[in-house]
């Protein structure tokens, strides 16, 4: 774009920096020069000093200086600031002119060459004529310079050149052209700026040395002038801080000035330049309040400094040009690091300079609406002769004319027309969308999501309002749903019908038919006449008809637009338009309900269709269907009218196919569900209604799932949430509100018609075949096929019980591992109705707990659900859990011969095994038989016969066994010696002939065997008779291989007198056995203990008595002399 | 006073707005809407700061050439917005406060109303407004949504008792 007359001056927009221009040097052909330059303007980073460079030739014409004047006394300055005066300043006359010379000091022809040096330096200060600039010489030598002081013909050369050419010895320089050029060119240009400094410092001295000339009723403008000057030539010397105090006086000068329409213009330029020099600076010495305070202030004076009320739209776009400024100084500020936040951005002040071109719009619309015969005026007014105005912000008839009257009205009006006809070209919708989408940017990146779209959607209005209905209506559709979505209907509408608009002048046509589906739906506020005429013109659009334009649309692109619908029609092609819902708020809501959650197979699967039109008048739909998740029911959910388009209107309201606005109609699918789909899900996928026909065009509304839009959801939480009553209606009808969706629906198997009965007797006992009788019996009517049987344990239960549960229908053998805990699908065959059928089935529980079992019965049958034969599969289960437990309890111990309890057994000893087997079933236990396997270690000492073959056992008895065992010495085994197994076999006492016997093994329990060195028993008779001889004889074994030293001592007792050895001491050789012989002779009756035996054995002193009495009796009973006995005695006597 | 009141539910979208100069009433639906952002933003700022410590007047919400946006939260999260003109210096934060506390003692009141079910749109039939010219009525026109007699309220809730469970029922037999 072209700088308009709007536009900030360049020169006022960059920074000052120092003017310098160089001299002397050839940067075509000299490649040093081109290297001196290039240091020169290469790498100007922040760390260089701020100047600007120019090469210019060394007799170049710089701006004249004016004489300088004398007295201010007659002087009428005729503006505020000239035009031109900046850019001198920036580009034309330099703070410092630099002459390069060629000279090295030995050079031979050295009077010659300083003598043109002087010319040069000569021939500059004469084109610089009455200006302060500075003049220096910088001398490009080959050879480096030896250190200061050490060459002496340098020196004295260097003091003869300075005098040739009237310089001072601080404007002299040295350039050696060797390897460290650059670091030579910044000293240099340190020192050149410098010098500048001095210059622009003497420029302020002397713009302030004009003041006390000036007087405050002619010289008003010149106080603002010099104010100006002064403030930029500080900004040239780099000294922010002065520019910015001379800047703010000089605003306030400007506003003092006296104000009128005729030089208002050229106040609001100057105040604008100003304070954008004041704020600028303000962003650079990171002051932004300040900056703001500023902009505020400025704003709020010249807010209504407006000037002819002809070129008012001058005064907006003055206004949207600060802010668009403000905007772009806040903008660059952020960029060097400035923060900005969400309330305080430049957004804002692109929306304000946006709001203040549309306005220019709007005042240029209203002022610039001359006739197309009026011409721009010729002479061209706004020209002058040198094709730019002398002055900022004046007129350019009436340039320095400093009067308040009008001198030339006539002159005046032309101006203004060819001003006002010029802004009639103004690309005004360009300005205000280039703002706009500058404030979108911005506020995009302060987190300002609905700011951005309101821009968006005066973008989306200003491209309308410039014809570009394409970006348009991209930019409002963008924006639509995030309105949609927070429930602004109002500001739905308006960019709605916006966006209808656009629509319709580029007769898209299924934008067209989506914006009026939503702006006659509910979410649209628009009145009902404006419904009306939409909802006619949607009718015409589906009967292939052009619609009626909207309102307040240009003329021309109504006529454009009208040409373009007229093709449509023409136009063969698709005319049907899917159109999903879910996005948006149609005026047709649709909701499908199934009746059910769930059907049974040979049920037919019933739904309703609900839909309600919101618009102002019944519309009749051609087709309504239906899509499931399994599409081979879409075929049965189909409602179609085979209707011909010009039917559309008439008798709108019969028939189901018309939609009342407000009434809710109800439409009633069924459909028989597959059986395939047994325990699966029916899901409605999508409902799809056709508004007008295929021969005209034809509208598919596509609902996702069972029905619902944009807005549905939170009016579905709103009526969950309401407890307002409803008024009553009839029957049929229902309220909207109180429908809920219901999209989807289980088909569950026929209910079967059988009985599962389980007959057994629990608990169930560890190992044993045990019974489950299963009976099926059939109520169906009919006959049922392909029964089948699985049964078992119930799956999903803890992996160690399927390894000890095994099932089985053969009860006659025992099942080992091999065997299932679950048998699938025994067929069992046909059953006729009321027949009724047993299968048993056996199950064996390796382990005790509680387990569930399963009975799971199927079988076929053929149905007729809505005339339609189809085969069920039914099916019934029960499930049982049963208890398992062991059937009885085995303990075993050891006891000596004399049924004491032992701990150890005592090698080549005999003992005794006693066994107890106590039922814990509660049902009667036959214990078949028993048997003792022995381990190898153990023999047995008498015959190894079961005692307890066909015992039954009731619940709590018990059946003993008593074994007599030896074990012979085995050395010391650590843990024991393995005994053997105690085998029963048993069964229950209720179970069939033919059910196996089970056999259980118990492992019994291992048993310390003890060595000892010496065995004693005793050889005595069962009893013994007062007064009668009792012979005891104990045998003495050694059992070791030593030789054993004995001592044996019998202690009296009272109840005996005895005759043997009372004390003895022995040797019993290895392995051999001695006896001892005693005569007891009881003296009394009773349970009398004998005279105890006493051994002791020299070599185990272990051996003690105690264990000696184990083995030997201590007591024994003696009857009374019988007198029968004596009779007997004596008779013989 | 304030050319615009606003009433916006937790969800953001309007319950109840109402403005003066009636013929430019987008305006200041987008006026309202944008200042959302600034709720938001406020409102998320605050974080989870103590309940009853909490400041429920939000301040100036941003300054345009012509109004000024004030915005106001309940601890339920419905905002209250209202637009006042710039030029109207008479408009401090004090006054801004109490036409703020008015308004929400007055939806307070709508909310009281046993036939207003919450979440719905305030409609003109709740709101009894004299908002017809809100300039003239001043800081306190803000009494314009419907003040629910409470007494008559209290009447309704004692004769509820003794329906027990049924509640809310009982009461449409009164």
């Amino acid at each position: 774009m072209s700088p308009t007359q709007w536009d900030l001056p360049v020169e006022l927009c960059c920074r000052p920096m120092a003017f310098v221009t160089l001299t002397g040097l050839d940067v075509v052909y000299n490649a040093v020069h081109r290297a001196v330059w290039d240091a020169f303007c290469a790498n100007r980073r922040a760390d260089r000093v701020p100047i600007s460079f120019k090469v210019l030739p060394g007799d170049h014409e710089y701006p004249k200086c004016r004489p300088k004047r004398t007295s201010y006394e007659w002087y009428i300055p005729k503006g505020i600031l000239k035009t031109g005066w900046m850019n001198k300043h920036l580009n034309l006359v330099p703070a410092l002119v630099v002459v390069f010379y060629e000279l090295d000091w030995d050079e031979p022809q050295w009077k010659e060459k300083q003598s043109e040096c002087a010319t040069r330096v000569e021939i500059v200060r004469q084109s610089l004529q009455g200006r302060n600039t500075k003049v220096a010489v910088v001398l490009i030598q080959k050879k480096t310079p030896l250190p200061p002081g050490e060459d002496v013909i340098a020196s004295e050369r260097a003091a003869a050149l300075c005098n040739a050419c009237e310089l001072s010895g601080k404007s002299l320089f040295v350039l050696p052209h060797t390897d460290h050029l650059v670091g030579y060119i910044i000293r240099l240009e340190n020192a050149f700026y410098e010098h500048a400094q001095t210059y622009y410092y003497t420029e302020i001295r002397r713009v302030k040395s004009h003041k006390e000339f000036l007087n405050k009723t002619t010289h008003q403008l010149l106080f603002v002038r010099h104010q100006f000057k002064i403030a930029f030539f500080s900004e040239l010397k780099q000294d922010t801080q002065n520019a910015l105090k001379n800047y703010r006086t000089a605003y306030n000068l400007v506003h003092e000035l006296r104000a009128h329409e005729t030089n208002i213009l050229e106040i609001k330029t100057m105040a604008g330049f100003i304070n954008y020099k004041i704020c600028r600076l303000c962003f650079q010495h990171n002051t932004p309040l300040d900056a703001i305070a500023q902009f505020r202030k400025h704003i709020d004076l010249c807010k209504k400094k407006i000037g002819s009320a002809e070129l008012s739209f001058e005064h907006a776009a003055w206004m949207s040009k600060q802010f668009q400024a403000f905007g772009d100084l806040f903008d660059e500020a952020i960029k060097l690091g400035l923060t900005a936040i969400q309330t305080q951005n430049p957004g804002f002040y692109y929306q304000q300079a946006a709001y203040y071109a549309q306005e220019r719009k709007q005042l240029a619309k209203s002022l610039c609406n001359h006739e197309a015969s009026i011409m721009y005026p010729n002479p061209d007014p706004l020209e002058t002769q040198t094709g730019v105005l002398d002055f900022y912000g004046q007129r350019s008839w009436r340039q320095g004319i400093l009067s308040f009257d009008l001198s030339d009205p006539e002159k005046e009006k032309v101006g203004v027309l060819a001003i006002q006809l010029k802004e009639r070209n103004v690309a005004h919708s360009e300005i205000i969308i280039t703002l706009l989408s500058n404030a979108v940017a911005q506020f995009k990146k302060y987190k300002c999501p609905r700011m951005k779209s309101h821009l968006m959607v005066q973008m989306g209005e200003e491209y309308y309002y410039a014809k570009d209905y394409t970006k348009a209506l991209k930019l409002l559709d963008y924006v639509m749903c995030d309105y949609r979505s927070e429930g602004w209907w109002t500001l739905l509408t308006s960019i709605l019908t916006t966006a209808l608009k656009c629509s319709y002048l580029m007769a898209q046509l299924k934008d067209y038919i989506t914006y009026s589906l939503e702006l006659l739906g509910r979410a649209s506020t628009l009145k009902d006449d404006q419904k009306s005429r939409i909802e006619k013109n949607l009718i015409n659009v589906l009967m292939n008809e052009s619609p009626d334009p909207e309102p307040d649309c240009d003329i021309f692109a109504v006529k454009t637009a009208q040409k373009l619908w007229a093709d449509r029609i023409s136009l063969a092609g698709s005319n049907i338009f899917t159109i999903g819902v879910q996005d948006f708020v149609p005026f047709v809501q649709c909701k499908a309900k199934f009746h059910a959650p769930s059907f049974h197979v040979d049920v037919p699967v019933e739904f309703d269709i609900y839909l309600k039109a919101d618009c102002p008048h019944p519309i009749r739909f051609s087709k309504l269907c239906v899509s499931f998740n399994n599409q081979e029911y879409n075929q049965f959910c189909v409602i179609e009218e085979a209707s011909k388009a010009n039917e559309v209107l008439e008798n709108p309201t019969q028939g189901k196919m018309c939609l009342v606005p407000g009434k809710t109609r109800k439409l009633l699918f069924k459909f028989v569900a597959k059986t395939e789909d047994v325990g699966k899900k029916i899901e409605i996928t999508s409902v799809d209604l056709a508004l007008g026909n295929e021969t005209g065009r034809c509208v598919v509304l596509n609902w996702q799932g069972g029905g619902g839009d944009a807005a549905s959801s939170q009016e579905a939480l709103q009526a969950a949430r309401s407890f307002k009553r409803r008024p009553k209606l009839p029957d049929n009808e229902v309220h909207w509100d109180s429908i809920i969706i219901q999209a989807s629906t289980m088909i569950i198997s026929r209910v079967p018609n059988i009985s599962v009965h389980l007959r057994h007797e629990p608990p169930a006992l560890t190992n044993e075949m045990y019974c489950l009788v299963v009976t099926v019996q059939s109520h169906e009517k009919t006959q049922i096929r392909d029964v089948k049987l699985t049964a078992g344990l119930k799956p999903g239960q803890d992996a160690n019980l399927t390894q000890k549960t095994h099932v089985t229908l053969h009860g006659t053998e025992l099942c080992d591992e091999s065997y299932p805990a679950l048998l699938t699908d025994i067929p069992v065959g046909d059953l006729h109705p009321g027949e009724q059928l047993e299968k048993m089935l056996y199950v064996r529980c390796g382990t005790v707990g509680s387990r569930m079992f399963l009975v799971y019965v199927s079988y076929l049958i053929n149905i007729t659900a809505e005339e339609k034969e189809i085969v069920c599969k039914c099916h019934k289960d029960e499930t049982v859990t049963i208890e398992t437990v062991f059937p009885f309890d085995v303990a075993v111990k050891f006891v000596s011969t004399k049924f004491e309890h032992l701990e150890r057994v005592y090698a080549d000893i005999p003992f005794l095994l006693m066994t107890d087997l106590l039922s814990a079933s509660p049902w009667a236990l036959t214990v078949v038989s028993s048997e003792l396997q022995l381990a190898p270690s153990m023999t047995t000492v008498d015959q190894l016969e079961s005692q307890v073959d066909n015992v039954v056992l009731q619940t709590g008895e018990s059946a003993s066994e008593c074994f007599c065992l030896r074990c012979p010495s085995l050395g010391n085994v650590e843990g024991g010696v393995a005994t053997g197994h105690y085998i029963i076999s048993w069964k229950r006492t209720s179970a069939m002939e033919n059910i196996p016997v089970i056999r259980t093994v118990i492992t019994l329990p291992h048993v310390i065997v003890e060595n000892i060195p010496l065995h004693v028993n005793a050889d005595l008779p069962s009893f013994g008779r007062v007064r009668e001889s009792l012979p005891v004889k104990y045998h003495l074994q050694n059992k070791t291989d030593f030789v054993q030293d004995v001592e044996i001592s019998v202690e009296p007792s009272d109840a005996f007198m005895f005759s043997g050895l009372k004390q003895i001491r022995l040797r019993i050789l290895p392995g051999t056995e001695q006896e001892m012989l005693y005569n007891f002779y009881p003296l009394m009756a009773g349970y009398q203990q004998l005279p105890s035996l006493n051994i002791n054995l020299l070599r185990f002193p272990n051996f003690t008595n105690q264990l000696l009495r184990r083995f030997i009796p201590t007591s024994i009973f003696v009857k009374p002399q019988g007198r029968l006995m004596d009779d007997t005695s004596i008779a013989a006597a | 006073m304030a050319v615009c009141i606003a009433v916006i539910a937790k969800e953001n979208y309007p319950l109840y707005i109402r403005s003066t100069p009636t013929e430019n009433e987008l305006k200041f639906h987008y006026m309202v809407h944008t200042s959302l952002d600034v709720v938001d933003e406020k409102i998320s700022a605050m974080g989870k700061a103590l309940v009853d410590q909490r400041e429920l007047y939000l301040g100036l919400l941003y300054p345009t050439e012509d109004y000024k946006v004030y915005g106001y939260v309940t601890n339920s999260k419905v905002k209250f917005v209202m637009v006042v003109d710039s030029s109207n210096t008479a408009l401090r934060d004090n006054e801004i406060r109490s036409m703020f506390r008015k308004l929400h003692n007055s939806y307070t009141d709508v909310m009281c109303n046993p036939f207003y079910n919450p979440g719905d749109r305030i409609q003109s039939r709740w709101a009894l407004l004299p908002v017809s010219d809100p300039v003239q009525v001043g800081p306190a026109f803000c009494v314009l949504l419907p003040s629910f007699c409470r007494t008559c309220l209290a009447i309704l809730v004692a004769k509820m008792q003794p329906f027990g469970k049924q509640g809310r029922k009982g009461l449409f037999k009164l």
